[in-house]
């Protein structure tokens, strides 16, 4: 295997960092994994934010060309692909034949590989829970070199391990889940507007119950009249039956100078996104993709971001405390006036299955923060609202969070490390987040 | 691929089923509404192709052992495949190609010879087999993946880059022949491609995506195109190399 020296970073582009990188094209590849100089990480799409699929002085072993789907079976909706299988592909082969992924991230060029290790939630969360509530096993490539079958029953403590394992237990190779049935390509997409915090909390704690999908839409820019006003979408299958035609993606061309993404801007941006629909809300017929995916029209749109990059916070807070939680959240963040497109409110319906699954029963906040000078200190601040409220922030889009934190807000961490101390006494796998979090096989913390 | 007034199945055998460009050209092709017979080497890999292809695209696609070096059975890949075919078309992606660097070439003579033996010698012993199916058969198309490499020879890469050469020489008056056949054959010479046989080498940065090659292969199969360059810019680029003096070139330090 041949490896490639590549500046590798997260979708937030801070601080790429140069790793011999192997991208195997074959299974048979793959097993000279382990020849990795140094430590290694395994990478998909790199769909991830922040440092979750780059380790310094390491290696990176990429999955993209395994891309593979192994069987389907039409019954069941079981269906086993290679970890490079992307949403897309998912779309592309099963919308059609009315499957969907039981839970979708907002990219569809997220693979299955970074689904399982982020345990990813979707738009439906409190009806179908994230991806990792859907796998059944998964072939995993560990640090002794040997591959694995593993399942909740021959294997529990190292299948809760890799569900949400951010790729620390080693490489997955091919996984085996269980699709949805998706009754259409279409979607109705319901859209109304809510004018503040405790218009959205109201709409939500109705909405969780009766809509399949649903998510909110914050100006996180929004200050007094406006604080925490925006766009509530629910969505449901149509009666449509037919095909939508494929979009064609168009890619921001250039990295953009940081002045162009400034409060003015910004503004104006959420200004429109608000006004867009009418008061008295309105549905519309959409294909389904085009709402789990709304971003993906753009492709590289983190240019606009500028060279700097920039950092996305993703919390979730537990029901009773999330009201006060997200005023104080938005508080803060309003304050600092930091040029913030619209944050992404959702609902959680539980928890996961993995010791660092991410999803808690309640609130989940989203938002960018175009890196600036206080960027960090905002972060840090944020990070002690989340925590003061019992929450707690989703590793795959984090960058910045403490080890104090991390302890306080995964309390099976040490579970997680009691499997690494198992299956990877010696820490091949690693990430410049496990490093940050101090996350490290028991024996080696010792 | 001038079919008969029916509409024939059109079936590709694909020789080294497991290079980047022939699984583009195979995603491709099925997706087009062609059948499959997969061959090469890693019979596992060959058997998630398969799978996968069968259920992206509901086509009928087999995967058969096959290894270039192994002389003596490429009649039996070549039989095989026509039996797949059965009363559909049969024609040819051939992809599979050897390129070690020309250092590890210049250290052994072995090396030297395997790379001509895999990227010529198997091509012709390959395409010699197929010709008198393709001429009873009267249509279909052979399409072979060459390289810009074969187009002049460079102190870093000139064995594997004369195998393409000779490559290119054969297909000239393979078309020829093939061409009182009805059987179009087509030439792909594609320029620095994303695949793991440029992955990492010195001075490569970055590449095309094989599914530009794959497009523009089928493409060009089906208008029975004698030669392409792909992605098209290196046509322009190669005629520049070529045109270059020997007295100039073998200065020339790329
Ligand atoms: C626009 C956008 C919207 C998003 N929306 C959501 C959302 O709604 N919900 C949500 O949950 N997430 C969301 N995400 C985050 C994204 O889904 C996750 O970060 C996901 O992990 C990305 O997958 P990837 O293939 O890009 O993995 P990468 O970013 O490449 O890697 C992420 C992690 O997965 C590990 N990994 C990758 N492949 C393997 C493998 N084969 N074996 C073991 N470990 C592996 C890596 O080591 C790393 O720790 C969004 C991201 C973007 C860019």
């Amino acid at each position: 295997m041949r490896w490639k020296q590549l500046d590798l970073a997260g979708w937030g582009r801070v601080a790429p960092v140069p790793m011999p990188t192997a991208r195997p094209e074959r299974q048979a590849e793959l097993d000279g994994a382990l020849r990795a100089p140094g430590a290694l990480i395994a990478r998909g799409a790199g769909r991830s934010y922040g440092d979750c699929a780059v380790l310094t002085g390491g290696s990176a072993v990429l999955n993209e060309r395994l891309d593979r789907i192994v069987s389907f079976n039409a019954a069941t909706g079981e269906v086993v692909t290679e970890a490079g299988v992307t949403f897309a592909d998912l779309a592309a082969v099963f919308l059609p034949r009315g499957f969907m992924a039981p839970a979708s991230p907002g990219t569809a060029f997220a693979t299955i590989g970074g689904a399982i290790a982020a345990d990813v939630h979707g738009k439906n969360h409190d009806r179908h829970g994230s991806f990792g509530d859907h796998v059944r096993w998964f072939d995993l490539l560990t640090a002794d070199g040997q591959t694995r079958r593993v399942s909740p029953f021959s294997d529990p403590e190292l299948f809760a391990a890799t569900i949400g394992g951010m790729g620390l237990t080693g490489i997955i190779r091919r996984a085996c889940f269980t699709l949805l049935p998706a009754a259409s390509q279409y979607v109705r997409v319901h859209e109304r507007r809510v004018r503040d915090l405790e218009g959205f909390l109201a709409a939500f704690a109705e909405v969780r119950r009766t809509a399949t999908f649903s998510v909110g839409w914050i100006d996180a820019m929004g200050r007094g009249f406006d604080f925490a006003r925006g766009i509530m979408e629910t969505a449901e299958f149509a009666e449509n039956l037919g095909t939508p035609k494929p979009r064609r993606p168009r890619p921001v061309p250039f990295t953009l100078p940081t002045f162009a993404l400034n409060p003015l801007t910004v503004r104006l941006f959420n200004e429109f996104y608000y006004g867009r629909v009418p008061r008295s809300g309105r549905e519309r017929e959409r294909p389904f993709v085009e709402f789990l995916y709304p971003l993906d029209s753009l492709l590289d749109w983190y240019r606009i971001y500028g060279k700097p990059g920039f950092y996305q916070f993703q919390c979730v807070l537990p029901d009773a405390e999330a009201p006060k939680g997200l005023q104080r959240l938005l508080e803060e963040i309003t304050a600092a006036q930091g040029a913030s497109f619209l944050a992404v409110l959702k609902t959680l319906g539980g928890p996961g299955r993995g010791h660092l699954s991410f999803p808690i029963s309640g609130y989940t906040l989203a938002l960018d923060f175009p890196r600036r000078s206080g960027t960090e200190d905002l972060l840090a601040r944020l990070e002690r609202i989340t925590l003061d409220h019992g929450g707690r922030i989703y590793l795959a889009k984090d960058q910045t969070l403490s080890r104090a934190g991390f302890r306080a807000m995964y309390p099976r961490a040490s579970d997680f490390e009691a499997v690494l101390a198992r299956v990877d006494p010696q820490g091949r796998f690693a990430s410049d987040q496990s490093r940050r979090l101090g996350i490290l096989p028991q024996d080696l913390r010792a | 691929m001038s079919g008969g007034e029916l509409k024939m199945t059109e079936t590709w055998l694909v020789l080294g089923g497991s290079s980047a460009i022939a699984r583009s050209f195979a995603r491709a092709a099925a997706g087009d509404g062609a059948d499959l017979l997969l061959a090469g080497r890693d019979r596992d890999d060959l058997d998630l192709s398969a799978a996968d292809l069968r259920i992206r695209t509901q086509r009928r696609v087999e995967v058969v052992d096959f290894d270039a070096l192994d002389f003596d059975s490429h009649a039996g890949t070549i039989r095989r495949a026509k039996e797949f075919a059965g009363d559909g078309t049969l024609n040819i992606f051939l992809a599979f190609g050897f390129m070690p660097l020309q250092e590890e070439i210049n250290a052994s003579r072995d090396l030297a010879r395997r790379v001509v033996d895999i990227n010529y010698t198997a091509v012709v012993s390959l395409l010699q087999e197929a010709a008198p199916i393709f001429e009873a058969q009267k249509r279909g198309a052979v399409v072979v993946v060459g390289s810009v490499a074969g187009d002049r020879g460079r102190p870093k890469n000139y064995v594997y880059g004369s195998a393409k050469a000779a490559v290119a020489a054969f297909m000239q008056g393979y078309r020829g022949r093939m061409f009182r056949a009805g059987v179009t054959v087509t030439t792909v010479k594609p320029g620095i491609i994303d695949t793991a046989m440029t992955w990492g080498l010195p001075g490569v940065k970055g590449g095309a995506s094989p599914d530009i090659v794959a497009k523009d292969s089928l493409a060009a199969a089906k208008k029975g195109r004698e030669v392409i360059y792909t992605p098209w810019p290196w046509r322009y680029i190669m005629a520049i190399v070529k045109a270059i003096p020997e007295r100039v070139f073998k200065r020339l330090d790329f």
